[in-house]
């Protein structure tokens, strides 16, 4: 730790986050039949600007995908984007999936077009959060930095 | 050790207590190569080859940390269809984290691990331009350069002294205009070293052409080669450095360093 806080201390100051040895993991994943990521990539480099390891998943990737994607990269935190309406069996299923593989801890995140009657549906089967159009990367990476993992 | 455990102790590297592996049969390749020659594209080629000989195949794809806000985007995974492809290929990216010198010894033991635990064929992916970047790849049993058609590269990967540490070159995008110019400037910069020379071979990881080649270059590439050498002195140089910087009073002699009070000499010999 010697070294790392002397590299840091020559670099200047940093947030809470940075300071840390270890940065939070974090999967954006873009589930189900949707070819729209300009959102998620805006969110994947505000996370990582914030001091997070982002990983993108890219495109089109099936909830199976995105649990074993976030088993294998040890990740903290997982960020699901969708703007094709299917978000109502995406989402809870993501979190079915990761529950049953044994990372219940994993956090989740949701994003993109979710209307507001959908949401107490997503929460209840599992998602922490859900960050719509207008949302602040303050805001989103306020909710990282408060999370206890 | 399930996959969930593997990956759970991937993240402490420290704590790993894998032995090491054998130096023969070899497992691990390093593939390096400059931004945008089509390293991932290669890679997803050569992982698919091994999944159909019946290897298990773990991917450590490295990607710089920002040096300003410690954050990292790893992106790498999104360009290789072929690994999120069932249980025999395990995908992990991984980030640099800005601890110069830490990362090489914590990749040696995180293939280690993985050789340890089943894992047939192990792929090192990193972004080589310069100098810690050929220290990362020099953990790799064996290491691949891949070039493209773009003129420029072959001068920065002999500048990083990446030329004389790879087994194997492969100019990628043959199918655009003056790839094998470029291969053929390899092979004369090759020719003015002494010893045996790696091969230089093209192909188009796009569109397959002379793929088939390379597979069975990298199958078959010679047990014990001069760059051996050239990448454990990479590794020793990687360990010495990791040590320097880890030492308990690193901090005080950056500091004495910075306000003048220490030489280098009396830096140096405090850290002994």
């Amino acid at each position: 730790m010697g070294a790392l806080s002397a590299i840091r201390e020559v670099q200047g100051c940093f947030t809470a986050r940075q300071v840390m040895a270890t940065p939070l993991r974090i999967i954006i994943a873009k589930p189900g039949l949707d070819g729209h990521d300009r959102g998620a990539k805006v969110v994947a480099r505000a996370l990582r600007d914030a001091g997070h390891e982002v990983i993108y998943t890219g495109l089109r990737r099936t909830p199976e995908q995105i649990v074993r994607i976030a088993m294998d990269e040890d990740a903290q935190v997982v960020g699901l984007s969708s703007l094709s309406g299917a978000h109502g069996f995406l989402f809870p299923r993501v979190c079915e999936l990761l529950r049953e593989s044994g990372l219940g801890d994993i956090v989740v995140f949701g994003g993109g077009i979710i209307p507001e009657r959908d949401r107490p549906a997503l929460i209840e089967a599992g998602v922490s959060a859900i960050f719509g159009p207008g949302t602040t990367s303050a805001e989103m990476v306020e909710f990282l930095d408060s999370l206890e993992v | 050790m399930n996959r969930r455990e593997l990956a759970r102790a991937l993240s402490s590297a420290e704590s790993i207590t894998a032995p090491q592996r054998p130096i023969e049969p070899w497992r691990v390749l390093g593939v390096t190569g400059s931004p945008g020659v089509g390293k991932s594209c290669l890679v997803d080629r050569i992982v698919s080859h091994w999944l159909g000989c019946g290897e298990r195949v773990a991917i450590l794809a490295v990607d710089p940390s920002s040096p300003i806000s410690g954050g990292a985007l790893l992106g790498d995974r999104m360009r290789m269809v072929s690994v999120d492809a069932g249980d025999d290929v395990f995908f992990r990216s991984i980030a640099t984290r800005n601890i110069p010198g830490g990362l090489p010894s914590r990749l040696n033991r995180m293939v280690d691990l993985l050789v340890h635990e089943g894992w047939t064929r192990i792929i090192i992916e990193t972004v080589g331009s310069g100098q810690s970047e050929v220290r990362i790849v020099a953990v790799a049993d064996r290491l691949l350069l891949v070039e493209g058609p773009a003129r420029g590269d072959v001068i920065q990967a002999e500048k990083a002294g990446i030329l004389e540490l790879a087994d194997l070159i492969v100019v990628n995008k043959s199918d655009l205009e003056g790839a094998d110019r470029v291969a053929e400037e390899i092979r004369l910069s090759l020719n003015l070293s002494e010893g045996e020379k790696a091969p230089v071979l093209l192909c188009s990881a796009e569109n397959g052409d002379g793929v088939d080649d390379v597979f069975a270059a990298i199958d078959n590439l010679p047990s014990a080669r001069g760059p051996a050498i050239a990448r454990a002195r990479e590794r020793l140089l990687a360990s010495h450095q990791e040590k320097l910087l880890s030492h308990p009073k690193f901090a005080d002699a950056l500091k004495g360093l910075s306000e003048g009070r220490l030489s280098i000499e009396e830096a140096l010999s405090m850290l002994q």
